[in-house]
């Protein structure tokens, strides 16, 4: 056991001032320079009884499709579940610690569990943090949940950047999709005006449009539904039914 | 009659002439005047129930639990001064988390009754500190098998059937022994160690006291889970009708 009564709050500093370079210290060690094996868009909307994510299951090596079902979406507790694109490696070390810090709020049994405006808040200072060292978790993170029976959905970037919507969508998603989703929205008047199954059906086609625009998208997905007075549900994978056949109008497609 | 360790009870890194450590001793009285715990492993499960005596009216309910979550498949019961069982809960509570990012894996009862054994040996070895005034009862239901591991203030373990530690351990103890431990479902466990503890509960020395019970089963798929509810008053009922069946017996 320690022997110190109080330890002062993590003292981070010299962020924008004279960074040292950590391989003077230490030359084995690097910073982060390039996601290696990724993950691609997710998309989220609300709905009049809650909120609904979809991720795919590919991990891309570079071009290549090499890990064809990575869950990228995590359960953090009944109310609350989060998904992530970019560097998988860090989503993985990322999931790891939100898992044991949900295991310890479990087994305190205050009562108290992570809210999802409390995970989206504590993963904005983690990300800004790491920004702030030159040394990122190349993530996009939406955390996606129930909080006091409304509908909650947040954005967090390896920068740090962070905020609340009613439909989000990372990477590819953000250029392609967010368009319709924030239509679906519109056509029902706001969240409170659209359906479960508005949206879910709203989502599959956007995961359809980036199926077939984006490079390193693919058809297979899971789903996470946190209704607000149910436990969340996180289902999957999913098989996305595309329809090809315009490839034989392409001149020179089979020759 | 205690015996008296003048001169060699002032720090436990002085041993006393007969090979005696006083303050482990003192340790051990610490938690023999405290409410009972007791554990009972099942055909399916482990049952935790603890005497958890209450000094005053004034206390809201279930303030001052003596069973513990030790990571999700793994229960602590406690007897003996409260803040050092909280502390020794604190411990288990790291090293299990370690484990589990470490290994990718909950950690077994067996290495956890082993670090908790060490820690509460460490602090019996050197006069800065003094042991922990708290036994403790590990519990976890791990691949089919149910387990209690028993830790004492000296640091001493063992893995036990039943096990009872506390005030009426010795009561509590023979009634133990009594149970067909393999034929017992968890289920009714739970109602045969809340019947244990009301029986071993002295009505005239501690008029009230509150029974913390808990449940490590192939029911809760290996979850450690607090019984509450109508779980609880289904226990604590049959355990209050079997003391007053025993009592009119004695009209006869």
């Amino acid at each position: 056991m320690s022997a110190s009564f109080y330890t002062k709050p993590a003292n981070n500093g010299n962020a924008g001032v004279a960074m040292e370079t950590s391989w003077d210290s230490n030359p084995g060690r690097q910073r982060t320079l390039q996601p290696i094996t990724t993950g691609a868009s997710v998309l989220a909307i609300k709905y009049n009884a809650g909120v609904i994510m979809v991720a795919d299951t590919l991990g891309s090596y570079g071009s290549l499709a090499k890990f064809r079902s990575i869950p990228r979406v995590l359960r953090v507790n009944d109310a609350t579940v989060a998904a992530a694109s970019g560097d998988l490696a860090d989503m993985q070390f990322l999931n790891t610690v939100v898992e044991n810090h949900a295991i310890d709020e479990e087994i305190h049994e205050h009562g108290i569990a992570y809210s999802p405006a409390s995970l989206h808040s504590w993963l904005t200072r983690v990300m800004y943090n790491r920004r702030s060292r030159i040394n990122p978790l190349w993530n996009t993170y939406i955390v996606a949940g129930t909080e006091a029976g409304q509908p909650f959905l947040g954005y967090v970037n390896m920068l740090g950047v962070a905020f609340k919507e009613d439909c989000l969508a990372t990477g590819f998603g953000s250029h392609l999709c967010l368009g319709l989703l924030r239509e679906a929205l519109d056509a029902a008047g706001g969240y409170a005006g659209l359906t479960e199954e508005t949206a879910t059906s709203a989502l599959e086609a956007c995961l359809r449009v980036l199926y077939y625009r984006d490079c390193r998208a693919y058809n297979q997905y899971q789903l996470a539904n946190v209704p607000v007075a149910k436990p969340a549900q996180v289902s999957g994978p999913h098989f996305l039914q595309s329809d090809w056949s315009v490839a034989k109008l392409v001149k020179h497609y089979t020759e | 009659m205690s015996s008296i360790g003048t001169g060699y009870d002032l720090d436990v890194s002085e041993y006393s002439p007969e090979g005696k450590l006083f303050q482990v001793e003192y340790a051990h009285k610490a938690v023999e005047s405290s409410g009972t715990a007791v554990g009972i492993c099942c055909r399916d499960g482990v049952v935790l129930a603890v005497e958890n005596i209450v000094t005053s009216k004034l206390y809201e309910t279930n303030c001052n639990r003596r069973v513990f979550h030790i990571d999700r498949h793994i229960g602590m019961a406690a007897s003996g001064l409260l803040p050092d069982a909280r502390a020794v809960a604190r411990h288990a509570r790291e090293e299990a988390a370690d484990y589990r990012q470490s290994h990718g894996e909950p950690m077994p009862l067996s290495e956890l009754a082993s670090r908790v054994s060490n820690l509460m040996h460490a602090y019996t070895m050197y006069s800065a500190v003094r042991p922990f005034g708290c036994g403790v009862l590990l519990a976890a239901f791990e691949n089919g098998r149910p387990q209690l591991y028993g830790v004492e203030p000296s640091g001493v373990y063992y893995s036990y059937h039943g096990y009872a530690i506390g005030k009426a351990k010795q009561n509590a103890r023979t009634e133990i022994e009594k149970l067909k431990l393999a034929e017992l479902s968890a289920a009714n466990g739970v109602k045969e160690a809340a019947k244990i503890i009301y029986s071993c509960h002295d009505e005239v020395k501690d008029k009230y006291f509150e029974l913390d019970l808990s449940l490590t089963s192939a029911e809760t798929a290996g979850r450690h889970v607090i019984v509450t509810g109508e779980q609880w008053t289904e226990a604590s009922n049959y355990a209050k009708a079997a003391l007053e069946e025993h009592d009119s017996d004695d009209d006869v």
